[in-house]
This record gives C-alpha cells, structure tokens and sequence, in this order.
C-alpha cells in the first residue's frame, strides 16, 4: 500500500489523536504523531494510553498492507493486547512500526515498537492478536 | 509544565487524598480531557472514570464503533488512580505494562464506564485489574491487568 492509502485507511481516531503516516519503510507504514496537549499524560511526558492506540494502529497498519497484497477484505478484531513501557516518551514526536508475526485465515498475531529518538531505544511495545472476519 | 496546569496543583505529600477531586482535576488537562473522561465512582481500592461516545473517537468510520486506543487510555487512567486510592496518598507512578482483553465491541453511542481497582501494593510495584462496560458491569466491553512502577522516594 502506497502512503496515501495508507493515510486514507486511519480511523477517525487516528485523525483526531494527530497520527500520519510519517513514512513507507520496506513496505510497511511508520505512523507518528507529534507532541502536544491531546497526547499529553504526566506533565512532560506522552501518555501511556496515547503511546498504546499509536501502536494498535501501526499494527494495524501493517496487517492492512498484508491483506492488501493477499486481495483480502477482511475486518480487523482486536481481540486483546500488552503494553509494556520501557521509557518514558519525553516532549517530541513519537513513532511506531507494526510487524505481522503471522497472518492466518481467521487469527492474525502482530506486534509493535513504538520510539523517539532513536530507533534502538524504543519506548514502547506491545503484541496483539486479531481476529479476522470476513 | 505551564503554571496553570492543575497538575502543578496537586500536593504530591498529602496525607488528605480525596480521589474524587482529584480525578476531577486530572480530567481538566491532557490527554484524559482532549478524550473526554470524567470521574464516576470510587471506592477504597477502586475506581471508575466515565467516556462519553464520541464520533471522532472512532475505530471505524462506517460503524462509529469506539476505538479500542480511548478504552485503554480510560482503563490506564482509572487503574492507574485506583493505585492512589488503595495507598491513600497521591504518588508519582509510571505504567509498566498493561494488558486488555476485549470481549466485544462497545454499543454506539453508549458511555464506556472504565473501573480500574488496585489489588496489591508493594514497595516498587502496584499491580491493577479492570474492566470497562457501557451500562452492564456483568456484560463488560474489556478487561484489563496491569503493573505500574511507583517512581518516588519510598515511604
């Protein structure tokens, strides 16, 4: 999927918390949105919540693009996710990247990074399992 | 921090922790009010933090359906406060991890109620379970289990 589409297929959600598609790296979409008071939590510091849906998108975004290239029109199910935290995401713009672990016919495994700075010190990640329906 | 953020209000030492008042505040700035939420309910080691539906909160555009980011950042909040209640203080605190499952999608429409309770309190850790429901506690949208990292001096 090219960036425009990747952009066309942001829920509403996405839009209002300020997320893009900052770049298509390798095929896949690497979403980002920019500091400010809508993803503001502890004084300084990106909130926990804002840093998780940036990462449910970003795998979303991923698995998009791999039933894309299947011709697929399945819907996305969250079915359930784990956050884990590992820095705190200071005053700049935030990135995330999805990976799809394993995409089958009804159950998709995928997972996310989310970083600032430095890709290599990510500030966040999480798994999530979907279900797809047709 | 600006000056007129009521974060910089908050006596991060009082003994007095009214978790009403405080969820009150917190829902003024950020995050939590760029979404909506507002205080609900609580208890001695619970929680509840309320989210009005919104169209522009939504997952898919076509069913108007809530995203599941606003339900974790609720389920977040309120476990998160559900910490201060069970301590009886307010403590600085980072999220370490925070699982959710979701058992249905929420009613259109509907306010999503997000409960967070804290069941243990140790020295470095807390550790949180939740659920969120849109009017049926017994019928919830989600479940949530957490830890957050208490990053203060210890007590």
């Amino acid at each position: 999927m090219t960036l425009e589409e990747q952009m066309a297929a942001l829920p509403p959600y996405a839009l209002s918390m300020g997320m893009f598609v900052e770049r298509i790296e390798a095929g896949a979409a690497v979403l980002a949105f920019d500091f400010s008071e809508r993803v503001l939590g502890r004084p300084g510091f990106v909130h926990g919540g804002a840093i998780s849906g940036l990462l449910e998108m970003a795998a979303f975004a991923a698995l998009r693009a791999e039933l894309a290239r299947r011709g697929s029109l399945a819907r996305i199910k969250p079915v359930n996710l784990s956050v884990e935290f590992m820095r705190g995401a200071g005053a700049t713009r935030t990135f995330a990247l999805g990976r799809v672990t394993r995409a089958g016919r009804r159950i998709a495994n995928l997972s996310a990074t989310a970083w600032q700075d430095d890709p290599a010190k990510p500030v966040a990640s999480a798994w999530m399992n979907v279900l797809l329906a047709a | 921090m600006s000056a007129d953020d009521p974060f910089a209000q908050l006596d991060w030492g009082s003994q007095a922790f009214d978790p009403e008042k405080i969820a009150a505040l917190m829902c003024t700035r950020a995050h939590a009010a760029f979404l909506g939420m507002h205080y609900h309910a609580h208890g001695n080691d619970w929680i509840e933090l309320a989210l009005p539906w919104r169209a522009d909160l939504a997952g898919v555009a076509e069913t108007g359906v809530f995203a599941s980011g606003p339900i974790i950042s609720l389920l977040d909040n309120a476990t998160s406060m559900s910490v201060w209640c069970r301590s009886g203080a307010f403590r600085p605190q980072a999220t370490l991890d925070l699982r959710v499952d979701y058992m249905r999608a929420a009613t259109r429409g509907a306010t999503i109620i997000g409960r967070g309770e804290c069941y243990q309190v140790k020295r470095s850790v807390a550790f949180v379970r939740g659920i969120a429901h849109d009017g049926d506690p017994a019928d919830p949208v989600a479940h949530v289990a957490g830890t957050f990292m208490l990053t203060g001096p210890t007590p």
